[in-house]
């Protein structure tokens, strides 16, 4: 390998890292300044102070509850079907993919508002089930609603990791388990899980971290007696008094934090047995 | 074979796609502003550009064969406009405070403007470039926000009402604290923002003394008390997602502004109106020119336009909000208009509120300008409102399904790591 990086190399970094710090670092630095300022700008840390005496904990471990729930599901849900559309041949691969990635070609406030119509107490599903019966079940307003707009939104972030990885796995190395009397069970438990450990990874954090953050979803889906940590964010860079950037920015900050925890978390526990171990 | 065909099918529908909808959209209209208007010499200003930021859904824009004003504006002037929306005073606010956009003209309603104007966000008009302000009604003049309308030209005028559907509310209601009523659970919606929310419960509480534009810290904190009382029976806070559960009937009973209630009555005649006795908020939407203007004259020029009686009178086609403009008021063909949209349309968005209430001044039930001290309690309440859980126990499952699929990993977890243990040790 040569040891200098050379000028070329350095050129072609160069709009990625003109694009994170303007978009990702810079915005960063932002919201850690006015999470640490008060509104007359002066350093302090009345805005954590704040957050942690008017309910915001629960607020946080609710949503985390919230995101954790719709992360295993989607998890439960996609791990077989990726498992499944690996196993087809190459060119319905493509297609079950493409398929899989169908919702996500439609805006996702738009496929979260259509399912506030499918579910609501007057529409399409409760029409069905009143038809065969079943009468009067609330299915919008619950915070089963909320989980499965959850799952609905961002299952295809669950799908194509775990698929591109098991899909790379090598043939041989499933033969030589059978060859080595594994029955097909076996290979799938300690075979193919293991070595698909970085897609399912990549996948609980693409699933979970935008679980977590997501505003919409529970205002659309969500009954009333409860709110997200994104809804409360909201309401804050909302308003028009000064100090409630800084409190906005202080309650996202922690959030990053704590995502970040929980990402480190996992990714401890998974590095045991992953080969490879995906950063995230 | 077949993906070449289907790049042929997407390539084909991009390409015909305009051209469908394009000749459709050719209609020529007979649109014309007054000779007035027309006559004023526009060509300094050709190829001008204005930033325009106003509400959604907010100004007659060519949709359903209206007229569309902004285009219509650049036939006649040269003059290009950039049309932008916000969702909220707050938002707008922000934008501009924060974002570093230069607007030449701004949409702000009332309260919002006396902010505006305190902090000198928002420049004095030179009204010799707006003749047509003479259109405007004696009464929307010199109000609180801009007492020497100075800085401001009235737009539109909305209150707002309670709508219910008559369908599942059988007796005719005529307060707020309808929204309050357990008969009517899991029926009832509710703003979804502080201002108008608190606002209702401030009526509400009148009698003991409280005020939508109230100073005293107490007096929110019952408002909220207020608010946390109606939490149980509220089906969802809502905005704009109103019109699809009231009209699909999903709820029954909302508070809601004026003018939107028509387009609503037309999807659902069952819904009804109502001003509750005791009382509701008044606003006023006017056109200011933001500090940050780069063509002032063409900005100007481009509000002269707005209060011209025809363009007026297709905003308010559209709009269906009530119109500060004596020209399109006293319009025969406006006033059909409204008879077809709804029996009372014209009661319900030109009544006569300090009348309705008996003669009381109804300058108090427009929002003020709240001091930021006030702003800051008043999110905070609004936070704790929403935060605070009637009953927890409908998010319990939550809890537990996480409880036990943590103790299920952690055990595997446990038994894996002895496993290996072992098998290192054998």
């Amino acid at each position: 390998m040569k040891k200098n990086n050379t000028l070329a190399q350095r050129l072609l970094a160069a709009p990625h890292i003109l694009w994170s710090v303007l978009f990702i670092v810079a915005p960063l630095a932002i919201v850690v300044f006015y999470a640490f300022t008060d509104s007359s700008f002066s350093f302090s840390f009345s805005n954590f102070s704040k957050l942690f005496n008017d309910g915001t904990v629960e607020v946080f471990t609710l949503s985390l509850a919230f995101a954790f729930c719709a992360t295993c599901i989607c998890l439960v849900v996609a791990y077989p079907l990726a498992y499944f559309i690996s196993r087809t041949s190459r060119k319905t691969q493509n297609t079950l993919v493409m398929l899989s990635m169908l919702p996500m070609w439609m805006n996702f406030l738009l496929r979260t508002y259509a399912l506030s119509f499918l579910l609501e107490d007057t529409g399409f599903l409760n029409n069905i089930l009143a038809s065969v019966g079943i009468d009067g079940v609330s299915l919008i307003n619950t915070p089963g609603a909320v989980i499965f707009g959850m799952v609905y939104n961002f299952l295809p972030y669950m799908i194509l990791p775990i698929h591109s990885v098991i899909s790379k796995i090598d043939k041989n190395v499933i033969e030589a388990a059978e060859d080595l009397g594994c029955n097909r069970l076996r290979v799938i438990f300690r075979v193919i899980m293991p070595l698909s450990l970085p897609g399912i990874v990549s996948g609980i954090t693409m699933v979970f971290v935008p679980s977590v953050s997501t505003f919409y979803i529970s205002q659309q889906l969500g009954p009333t007696d409860f709110v997200l940590i994104g809804d409360v964010i909201e309401t804050y860079f909302k308003s028009s008094a000064a100090s409630s950037y800084h409190l906005g920015s202080a309650i996202s900050l922690v959030l990053m934090v704590l995502i970040f925890i929980c990402m480190a978390v996992m990714n401890h526990f998974s590095d045991d047995e992953s080969t490879g171990g995906i950063i995230v | 074979m077949s993906k070449k065909f289907f790049a042929v099918f997407i390539v084909l529908t991009v390409i015909l796609c305009p051209l469908i909808c394009g000749c459709s959209e050719n209609e020529e209209n007979d649109f014309s502003v007054t000779e007035e208007t027309a006559s004023i010499d526009y060509s300094k200003y050709e190829g001008v550009t204005l930033n325009v930021y106003n509400w959604g859904e907010y100004i007659s824009d060519g949709s359903d064969g209206s007229v569309d004003i902004n285009a219509e504006f650049t036939k006649l002037t040269g003059i290009k406009i950039n049309y932008t929306n916000f969702t909220s005073n707050e938002d707008m606010y922000n934008k501009i405070v924060n974002g570093g956009v230069s607007y030449d003209i701004i949409i702000p309603s009332d309260y919002m403007i006396e902010k505006l104007i305190k902090e000198e966000l928002v420049l004095e008009l030179n009204f010799d470039n707006i003749p047509n302000y003479k259109y405007i009604a004696p009464e929307y003049k010199n109000l609180f926000f801009d007492p020497q309308n100075a800085y401001s030209v009235p737009y539109s005028v909305g209150m707002v009402g309670l709508i219910y559907n008559t369908a599942v509310v059988t007796e005719e209601l005529d307060s707020w604290s309808a929204l309050w009523d357990p008969k009517y659970d899991g029926e009832i919606l509710m703003f979804n923002n502080p201002r108008d929310a608190f606002g209702i419960a401030q009526f509400l509480l009148k009698e003991e003394g409280n005020d939508i534009n109230s100073l005293s810290e107490q007096d929110w904190i019952n408002a909220k008390n207020k608010l946390s009382e109606q939490k149980p029976f509220v089906k969802a806070y809502v905005m704009d997602e109103i019109f699809n559960k009231m009209e699909s009937g999903a709820a029954a009973l909302a508070p809601y502004y004026a003018g939107d209630f028509f387009s609503m009555y037309e999807n659902n005649p069952d819904l009804a109106f109502v001003y509750p006795k005791e009382g509701t908020n008044i606003f006023v939407d006017s056109v200011c020119i933001p500090a940050s203007t780069k063509n002032k004259e063409a900005a100007e020029l481009y509000i002269n336009y707005l209060m011209d009686p025809n363009v007026a009178l297709q905003n308010a086609y559209m709009i269906c909000y009530a119109s500060p403009n004596t020209a399109v008021v006293e319009n025969e063909e406006y006033l059909e208009f409204l008879d077809e949209l709804h029996p009372d349309a014209y009661d319900i968005l030109y009544m006569d509120m300090s009348e309705y209430y008996g003669g009381i001044d109804v300058r108090g039930y427009y929002f003020r300008d709240l001091p930021d001290e006030t702003l800051n309690t008043m999110n905070s309440l609004w936070n704790s409102l929403k935060i605070e859980s009637t009953e927890s126990s409908s998010t319990d499952f939550v809890y537990y399904f996480c409880a036990v699929v943590i103790t299920f990993l952690l055990v595997m977890f446990i038994i894996n790591k002895i496993k290996k243990y072992k098998r290192e040790h054998v």
